[in-house]
């Protein structure tokens, strides 16, 4: 078992915990993930790594409730566990396997969209600790679902938070944002690393395309084992069929089949859905859900 | 129990039209008296051949002897001797290929059901807690076995037995790799067989750490550095599945049978679990494995309409014969001579249907099967919802891209040596698929074995 010592909602839908988890908080990097499994019956759900402490042997995940299962890791609280958490899983950023003289000449700004932001913060930090500076843009919805802004800015050179409804920081998406800060400010990037929802990182990808800014990707495609065994995540990446959990989860963004990818996302749609109204409605759950015929 | 000299004492089997729609096991298996009546068929032979048959030469005279007396304590402590996993090996072994296709009984009728009574011997010990073999003296020395898979838990228990002290890395949640992800539920029952081999691997003291990942949580080259490990046994078994490279492979609905089937077996899908899967109308498998089988039939408990797709004929089928067998009389439909060249889809590319081109077989090729050659304008297309390819594995980077020294072949398989499992990195053996790309249970049952005793040798001459 993997013990829970904290947990916080940090905004509708969106919870924060740190786990104990020894094997992971030891040899993870930025860019690599984890796979959290509830107890017997739950699903095994890829989540990226927040934060981590090797001392301590914790790791920090932020995650959004999508499915039948992220919906019941909601209900937990510090001193409950998981039964499984395994990792690290998938390759660091590029940034960690190259020589820091190479990566101290570029300049980076990280895009990170929503939930994106728990995975671009390790990332961010690692840049801090290695004195090198970076632009961070943050974006979401609306003020209330915005997350990890303090922690960001501890971190970040600059950090631009803008809400798409204008609730908050910079009015507009984050497209809108990196196109202030190329157009108008004149910033000039190197390199974008983008993570956050797949429409987001394809319309940040169609807009660096035409800066001809080198753009990174982070994948989050449907998975099962994690470990390179079912080849459930597989995308296609320029004319190449790659696994995210063993060639990523990190990609060339211009590279990536934007439209396949989202589209793969829709799979188990309707399946999700229905084990999300059973675990929702419980004992109550009568029907509605299209499967179980109690409605009929 | 009259004694037929030509034919096996039938095996009592759950009806195909009802099995068809559970995930119970098909066969029941012997009980006392049918094993008993069996068992005298075996005319214990002088030289028996079966032995020789079986990768991990269980004195099978030697057992089916003390089932003819009723000892059958007895008889699980000389299987005992070679295999650690009996009750598994008794259900998904090639014994056709294998001790029975080698039994004298076989040249003039059937031969003797080795694989039943195996499998009898083994559930009659686990149901009487029979502990058939003992942990060795403690000898000091540390052995890591990386994969929990049929490889890894029969390295470990050799080792144990010899008094090392073995610690079993798995990566997924549940050990058992193949057996629990991979084989369904109807074929080889989780909880009642698989569960109890590996609590036996246990009882000898080897100890199993799940959700660790060699090469990722932790290296090879740590465990020797950091960890005091003496050896290393790799057992890591299959890797990335196989596509074909055909238009329209990454739609919804296609999936690996790796994917489908561990979706059903080890996330238990089919029961209320929240893993979700397909539940399609009609689906198409591609190939002719045992995987493909265990597809097959799996989709058809789901609901579906199932087609078997595969290349040659039903003479080359690779799956075991048991397997085709059951798959017809369950209702599995086989398209065979037929080759996948598109899968076709609609607007959301979902898929809609599979194009198929007709083929015949020409001139033998290097496997020594007869090649198939398409029949030029053949091409014709099938409706249906889901493809399952079930084309095979090619061996998974994470190890030997994180362990300095360990080398690999043209495939990208661990180089290791047959007899010993000796890889190029000192230390380290290797065994299984992890080795030899996708092959059976009990051959990664025989390179868990060697690589068992080359790791003896290695450390004690050290």
């Amino acid at each position: 078992m993997y013990q829970i010592l904290e947990a916080e909602m940090l905004a509708d839908k969106i919870y924060k915990m740190v786990v104990e988890a020894p094997f992971v908080a030891r040899s993870c990097q930025p860019g690599e993930f984890l796979i959290t499994k509830l107890d017997d019956r739950g699903e095994r759900i890829p989540l990226t790594i927040c934060d981590f402490d090797r001392e301590k042997g914790t790791v920090t995940i932020i995650f959004q409730v999508v499915g039948a299962s992220t919906y019941r890791m909601a209900e937990l609280k510090a001193g409950d566990a998981f039964e499984d958490v395994v990792g690290p899983l998938g390759n660091p950023s590029d940034f960690v396997k190259e020589p820091i003289e190479e990566v101290k000449k570029r300049r980076y700004c990280f895009i990170a969209g929503g939930v994106g932001a728990a995975p671009v913060y390790p990332q961010v930090k690692w840049f801090k600790e290695h004195g090198i500076d970076c632009d961070v843009i943050l974006g979401t919805r609306t003020k209330t679902t915005l997350i990890m802004e303090e922690e960001l800015k501890e971190v970040a050179a600059n950090l631009y938070v803008c809400t798409d409804d204008g609730s908050y920081g910079h009015p507009g998406n984050v497209t809108v944002m990196l196109k202030e800060l190329v157009e108008n400010q004149k910033k000039q990037y190197d390199i974008v690393v983008a993570i956050g929802p797949m429409i987001m990182m394809k319309f940040v990808c169609l807009a660096t395309k035409e800066y001809n800014i080198p753009t990174i990707v982070s994948m989050n495609p449907i998975m099962v084992d994690g470990t390179g065994m079912c080849g459930a995540c597989r995308l296609q990446v320029g004319d190449e069929t790659k696994f995210a959990c063993v060639d990523g989860p990190e990609f060339d963004g211009h590279l990536i089949d934007w439209s396949l990818a989202m589209k793969r996302m829709n799979t188990y749609k309707t399946e999700e859905g229905r084990a999300m109204l059973k675990a929702q409605e419980g004992d109550t759950h009568h029907g509605g859900c299209g499967n179980c015929g109690g409605d009929r | 129990m009259a004694v037929d000299v030509l034919h096996k004492v039938p095996v009592r089997e759950q009806d195909p039209k009802v099995r068809a729609t559970n995930f119970e096991e098909v066969c029941y298996g012997y009980n006392e008296e049918e094993a008993r009546a069996e068992a005298q068929r075996c005319i214990d032979c002088k030289k028996p051949q079966c032995v020789i048959g079986c990768p991990v030469s269980i004195d099978i005279p030697g057992f089916i002897r003390e089932v003819k007396a009723g000892n059958y304590e007895e008889a699980a402590k000389v299987i005992g001797l070679s295999s650690a996993l009996p009750a598994i090996c008794g259900r998904v072994c090639p014994q056709e290929t294998q001790c029975e296709g080698k039994c004298i009984r076989g040249i003039k009728g059937e031969p003797v059901s080795i694989g039943k009574l195996e499998r009898f011997v083994a559930d009659w010990s686990h149901a009487n807690n029979i502990v058939p073999a003992v942990k060795g003296e403690p000898n000091g020395k540390k052995v890591a076995v990386v994969g929990a898979g049929p490889a890894g838990l029969t390295c470990a228990g050799d080792l144990a037995k010899l008094g090392y002290d073995v610690t079993i890395f798995e990566a997924l949640h549940q050990p058992g790799g193949v057996l629990v992800y991979g084989i369904p539920e109807f074929r080889l029952p989780k909880e009642k067989v698989v569960a109890k081999e590996v609590e036996l691997v246990k009882n000898l003291g080897v100890k199993i750490n799940c959700n660790v990942i060699i090469g990722k949580s932790i290296t090879i080259d740590q465990l020797f550095e950091e960890e005091g490990f003496d050896a290393v046994f790799v057992g890591s078994g299959a890797g990335l599945p196989k596509f074909m490279g055909i238009p329209g492979e990454n739609a919804n609905g296609v999936f690996s049978a790796n994917e489908y089937l561990t979706r059903n077996n080890l996330m238990k899908a089919f029961k209320d679990y929240d893993t979700p899967i397909m539940r399609a109308k009609k689906v198409v498998v591609v190939g002719g494995g045992n995987v493909a089988m265990d597809a097959a039939r799996t989709a058809l408990r789901l609901g579906a309409e199932t087609h078997i797709v595969y290349r040659r004929s039903e003479a080359e089928l690779p799956a075991r014969v048991e397997e085709v067998h059951h798959a017809k009389e369950e209702g599995v439909i086989f398209d065979l001579l037929q080759n996948p060249v598109e899968i076709l889809t609609d607007d959301n590319d979902n898929v809609r249907g599979i194009k198929l081109i007709k083929m015949e077989l020409g001139e033998p090729d290097a496997s020594g099967r007869r090649r198939p050659v398409e029949i030029p304008g053949s091409e014709y297309e099938i409706e249906c919802d889901a493809v399952i390819m079930s084309l095979g594995t090619s061996p998974n980077p994470l190890i030997s891209n994180t362990t300095k020294g360990l080398e690999v072949n043209k495939h990208r398989c661990l180089i290791a040596e047959e007899e010993t499992g000796k890889t190029t990195k000192e230390g380290v053996y290797a065994g299984g698929d992890a080795v030899t790309g996708a092959a059976t249970v009990i051959l990664a049952m025989e390179a868990g074995k060697k690589g068992a005793k080359g790791i003896h040798e290695y450390l004690s001459n050290k």
